[in-house]
């Protein structure tokens, strides 16, 4: 296996481990890094097209992937503020009362 | 004028009209309370004229590509402007001044003070603009993936300004499933990527090519936009999300927002997806559709209190923008109309859901509910408002004339013209329970006002006119059919039609 190969199916593998993670799991710290863990994911399989093919590495890939970066950390930001407020004053770490965790 | 200043004008403006309301949002977020109205007034006016004048270069050229910074695609990144990008153009500038106005009166700062929900309010307002023209403009698709990032990010931050419970509940529901959507999207981009080795939309359809590939990356994409634009199965975080928001808040996601997905999924399904989809694949947007329809409506139905009508209506209405994938393929007249009616059922809704969203905070502002019950005597009380959901609403049920029959009446004839009897069904049944909807929350409104109201007319200002002005653009646009088939039509891909 290539190392581009290798790093496409382990971005796959990193996007539906964490899609998995989203749907099944309550708790919001969890699904905001499940979010994250498939932004990983589409990063690598963006690195993986840089890297294939003969010859110099494509930047174009490497340059978006700084750009998803910036994007991820600003969600991040953004969710994480949001959920330190529902906590503060709903109580809810969970969007369901019944998924709330202990 | 000649050629030279000919040229140089789409080059300044086509980026101008996408970055401006960003300079505009900087300006508010260190002005603060000194950047209204300033900034809202800049805003409307500047970005207005920006429009008006696209518009007369695309009624003149048809269309005009912009290699920013003089680099070309596939190095570079392309603005293009075309018949469809101006409709969206001009229905976001529409929406965007009526809810401007009716948000100097819920947004303004208190006298000698500054609100939080005021500072947050139009800095916000101002990025979500700046991401809708790029979405618009832009023909690279990371370049649009950054652009429905910042217009997520910014409509999401604003529903949760006035900080009720269950407003920040619907607001991490839409954060996390806005992104899950954003991430679809952008593992498709990657598929796209790899088979092609280009972002910019029309390098990529030269490209495209039939394969797993390919599939794919329709898969993941249409995925992803399907779930931003909350269509059925995929819409649960709509309703609550643009209902517990702010008034000005409901109407620029519901009007605008979602449209902001959708103008994507018929750009990449229009322009790059159609050599490499088979007749079946262009049924199943349709499918989904028509559920959207009957479900939404079958749920604004049941809803007791205004807000959440107008969003479950909202997931019904965004059902009917689909039926043109089906049509698309049925053949070149019908494809015409198909394509022609959907953009302008898009911009009819646009303007008529954010008319009704602004007159629906009217009437909150002075019956203090928008419960169904507690619009008892709503036609005394607040007649201007009233009047301008009942005007927005004749569109709504593709009553004539208005905006909303223009665009029903052009896709029902390609439905007939196309034997697709199941989506003629569905748009006749849609419309009498649009019509069966709305008209549960007017009849209350004729009642007499409970004990205890005031019983004379409140004035209801700016937030009013700015409903009425927008309920009456909904009907107007029933009016000018034969500019918008010149502006619309011509902008549809070559190639359809032909199954």
């Amino acid at each position: 296996m290539s190392p581009a190969t290798a790093y496409a199916v382990t971005g796959l593998a990193l996007f539906a481990l964490a899609l998995f993670g989203f749907l099944v799991r309550g708790h919001l710290v969890r699904r905001i890094v499940a979010l994250n863990v498939m932004g990983s994911g589409v990063f690598l399989v963006f690195l993986a097209m840089a890297a294939r093919g003969e010859g110099t590495t494509d930047p174009v890939p490497q340059a978006l992937v700084i750009t998803g970066i910036v994007v991820a950390v600003a969600t991040t930001a953004l969710a994480l503020v949001l959920l330190v407020r529902l906590h503060r004053e709903v109580g809810r770490l969970a969007l369901e009362p019944s998924r709330q965790p202990d | 004028m000649d050629a030279q200043a000919q040229l140089l004008a789409p080059a300044l403006l086509l980026p101008a009209t996408a970055v401006f309301p960003a300079l505009l949002g900087v300006v508010a977020l260190v002005l603060g309370r000194r950047a209204v109205p300033l900034v809202p007034l800049l805003a409307v006016t500047v970005i207005g004229l920006a429009v008006a004048h696209l518009t007369a270069i695309v009624w003149q050229h048809s269309e005009v590509t912009v290699a920013l910074g003089g680099w070309q695609a596939p190095l570079g990144i392309a603005l293009r402007l075309d018949g469809l990008a101006t409709a969206f153009l001009l229905m976001t500038g529409t929406v965007a001044s009526g809810i401007a106005i009716y948000a100097l009166v819920e947004y303004r700062h208190p006298a000698g003070g500054e609100s939080r929900a005021a500072y947050g309010f139009w800095p916000l307002m101002m990025f979500l603009w700046a991401g809708l023209n790029t979405i618009f403009l832009s023909r690279d698709l990371f370049n649009l993936y950054v652009a429905l990032e910042i217009t997520s990010l910014s409509g999401i931050a604003m529903v949760g300004l006035n900080g009720e419970a269950a407003a920040l509940v619907a607001q991490m529901r839409y954060l996390l499933f806005a992104t899950l959507g954003s991430l679809f999207y952008l593992m498709g981009v990657a598929f796209l990527y790899a088979e092609t080795g280009a972002l910019d939309l029309a390098v990529i359809a030269g490209r495209l090519q039939v394969g797993p590939s390919a599939s794919t990356a329709v898969v993941l994409t249409t995925l992803g936009l399907l779930l931003k634009t909350a269509i059925w199965p995929l819409h649960f975080w709509l309703p609550p999300a643009h209902a517990r928001a702010p008034t000005p808040v409901s109407a620029l996601l519901s009007g605008l927002v979602v449209k902001g997905s959708l103008y994507l999924l018929i750009r990449l399904w229009f322009e790059l997806y159609a050599p490499v989809l088979d007749q079946v694949a262009w049924m199943v947007p349709g499918a989904l559709g028509g559920v959207a329809v009957l479900w939404g409506s079958a749920l604004a139905l049941r809803q007791e209190r205004l807000k959440l009508m107008l969003a479950y209506s909202t997931t019904a209405q965004l059902g009917y923008m689909l039926f043109a994938f089906p049509l698309a393929v049925a053949g070149p007249v019908e494809a015409t109309q198909a394509w022609t009616g959907m953009v302008v059922l898009i911009l009819a809704h646009g303007i008529a859901k954010a008319a009704m969203f602004l007159a629906a905070g009217a009437i909150v502002a002075v019956l203090g509910s928008d419960e169904r019950v507690a619009l008892a005597g709503a036609t005394r009380l607040v007649p201007v408002p009233l009047f301008a959901l009942a005007l927005a609403g004749l569109s709504m049920m593709g009553l004539p004339p208005s905006g909303g029959f223009l665009g029903k009446w052009l896709m029902l004839r390609a439905a007939i013209g196309a034997g697709q009897w199941w989506l003629v069904a569905i748009l006749v049944v849609g419309g009498l329970m649009a019509a069966a909807y709305l008209f549960r929350f007017l009849v209350p409104a004729f009642l007499p006002a409970s004990e205890g109201k005031p019983d004379r007319p409140a004035a209801t200002g700016l937030m009013g006119g700015a409903a009425i002005a927008l309920a009456l653009i909904s009907i107007l646009l029933g009016f000018v059919a034969s500019p918008l088939n010149r502006l619309i039509a011509p902008a549809m891909p070559a190639g359809l039609g032909a199954g």
